[in-house]
């Protein structure tokens, strides 16, 4: 059984992590990172089956892709309190010379990155290579890949979902981010998704939803079961409906806080609603 | 003067298909993809030896770029096949960030490229691709001459770890150049010594450019020819010790004069040696429809253009 107060204590950590990151550069993704925060926390200390270090080629584990790279600092919170680097390094987050880019990059060798995202749209494509990389390696681990829902307006997601269900890509598991936001607004008004549901069946692949996607045992029982849907000739999607913002309450149900960082005045009321559990970095 | 023999005329895709099927015996983690042009990049014998081993994705080259970079996380060794048109500019933004900024291990196969893809027209004939590619930081950019040079390359590739951009295209030409020859990334191939004017080309006009040597040489005027097969990394010691040499040079591509070989060539000369040079390329221009010959004629890119180019810069020494 997992340690459930262990797990809540990180996500608070977490978001913790997440607005001091961006609070200290002035730039940066919180709302996206905050909805996400019980999700990653979930994939990487109880779901995903991990080896001890990293190695890019991540051969005989799980592994992952973050397609909608710019919410790096919770992945960047998340590998660091996972034991990829040291949390300290958190507060190079976007400054000169650091490993912790802006979007995530391999390019500066930081163990957990496997992939450059940022330009968006491309997460699903390279998470099905990595999937029959696996295959043919006879690697019976899975790939997981998170993306956002606005990024679904990328075409070349389309040509990954129809690819995926074509040659039936079964050791993959995509996630969608269903927030129902993006940067000029709710994803109804920019440029609506329709069923997203539907469209992912319809392209062949079996689809759940996990409704509470901020609540930590929906997301690791909605889990479980889309991991024990693989194997069985389909790609497995997730739409996993989560709140932008989750955890700071003046940036909840908002599209506002994409993209922007809190003030000194605003960080401090975010901290207050989010008190220190593990210890800050 | 060597001579040179074409041994019959043979597509470099042909090449390209060759060398990958040797692969597909020798090496184990090499594997294909192709966008629905498995034929015309001459895939079919990979394709047919190793199944598993091939991914056809359908018209859908963004994601062929994608699954191409995933695959190289487990340690395969993908080549991908299409026309170079929708080998760079349809997917410039995939190789950009998931393969050249990743540093991914994908070799980007391109057939079809320049005027001599012919009737099909200017949609598919690129003249860009060179230029596009060699911009992207620690991408390698090949453009083979013909058959032999073209299998010996698609064999090398595989062996260099990092993001290659190889570039070969769909008439048959001469083919002149050794079978079995090794081939040597950043290298350049020097094909005739001479004193008078260098001529660096790459290539469908390779073969060009041996032709007007010879023009050039019952003119009493020897020409120092270099095959430059990698256009990035550069082999600038060949070309600074040739135009040492000669004091002139004449660089031949089928490509834009914007972005392509022969601006990479003025680069090492303005930097290193400044030295009168004539680029015979097209003119920031698309092409159009036409056979390989009657398009080659008409932009300027044959034999004749380099001599006529060859005797102008000789002038400016």
């Amino acid at each position: 059984m997992p340690d459930m107060q262990h797990l809540n204590d990180l996500v608070i950590q977490v978001r913790r992590d997440i607005l001091r990151q961006v609070h200290k550069v002035n730039s940066g993704h919180p709302g996206g990172s905050l909805g996400c925060t019980e999700f990653f926390v979930a994939l990487f200390q109880e779901l995903m089956e991990r080896k001890e270090g990293f190695n890019m080629d991540g051969k005989g584990e799980d592994i992952f892709f973050l397609s909608n790279g710019h919410i790096s600092p919770v992945f960047y919170s998340v590998l660091a309190r996972s034991g990829y680097f040291p949390v300290e390094e958190l507060n190079t987050f976007r400054l000169l010379n650091s490993r912790l880019q802006g979007h995530p990059t391999t390019h500066e060798g930081l163990p957990g990155i496997r992939i450059a995202s940022g330009s968006l749209g491309q997460g699903i494509s390279v998470a099905i290579g990595a999937a029959h990389s696996k295959k043919l390696n006879n690697d019976s681990h899975h790939v997981y890949t998170l993306c956002g829902d606005g990024e679904l307006q990328e075409g070349q997601n389309w040509e990954a979902i129809m690819y995926a269900a074509g040659n039936k890509v079964d050791n993959l598991i995509v996630t969608v981010d269903y927030n129902g936001q993006q940067i000029d607004g709710s994803t109804d008004n920019v440029l609506p998704l329709g069923n997203l549901k539907g469209k992912f069946e319809a392209f062949g692949w079996d689809v759940m939803e996990i409704e509470q996607g901020n609540n930590m045992e929906a997301i690791m029982n909605g889990m479980k079961t889309a991991k024990s849907k693989t194997g069985k000739g389909k790609p497995v999607c997730v739409l996993l409906h989560t709140v932008m913002g989750n955890g700071v309450d003046f940036m909840m149900h908002t599209h506002d806080w994409h993209g922007k960082a809190p003030n000194d005045e605003q960080l401090e009321i975010a901290l207050s609603q989010n008190p220190v559990t593990l210890g800050d970095y | 003067m060597k001579k040179y023999i074409d041994s019959g005329k043979k597509d470099t895709r042909s090449g390209f298909g060759a060398g990958l099927t040797e692969l597909g015996k020798t090496h184990p983690n090499v594997v294909a993809l192709c966008a629905d042009l498995t034929g015309s990049l001459k895939m079919d014998d990979f394709k047919a030896n190793h199944p598993e081993r091939f991914f056809q994705v359908g018209i859908a080259e963004a994601n062929m770029m994608g699954i191409a970079a995933g695959l190289t996380i487990g340690g395969k060794i993908p080549f991908t096949g299409t026309f170079a048109n929708f080998s760079t500019g349809r997917v410039y933004d995939q190789i950009r960030q998931s393969i050249a900024y990743s540093h991914k291990n994908v070799k980007i196969c391109a057939s079809h490229a320049g005027l001599t893809l012919g009737e099909d027209g200017a949609t598919h004939q690129i003249l860009e691709d060179i230029g596009l590619m060699k911009m992207l930081p620690g991408m390698t950019v090949i453009n083979t001459c013909d058959y032999n040079q073209t299998k010996a390359a698609t064999i090398a590739i595989a062996d260099h770890h990092g993001p290659v951009y190889l570039r070969f295209g769909r008439p048959k030409v001469a083919n002149f150049t050794p079978e079995n020859q090794s081939f040597e990334i950043g290298k350049a191939v020097q094909l005739q010594d001479g004193n008078d004017v260098t001529i660096i080309a790459t290539g469908h006009l390779v073969w060009e450019a041996l032709q007007a040597a010879e023009t050039l040489n019952e003119q009493g005027i020897s020409a120092d020819v270099i095959n430059i097969h990698t256009i990035k990394p550069l082999d600038a010691q060949a070309i600074l010790k040739s135009v040492k040499k000669t004091g002139c040079v004449v660089t031949a591509e089928e490509h834009n004069y914007l972005g392509g070989l022969g601006e990479s060539v003025a680069r090492v000369l303005a930097q290193n040696n400044p030295t009168p040079q004539e680029i015979v390329a097209t003119q920031d221009t698309f092409g159009e429809s036409g056979t390989p010959e009657q398009l080659m004629e008409k932009y300027g890119l044959n034999a004749t253009a380099i001599t006529k180019a060859a005797l102008k810069v000789m002038t400016r020494k």
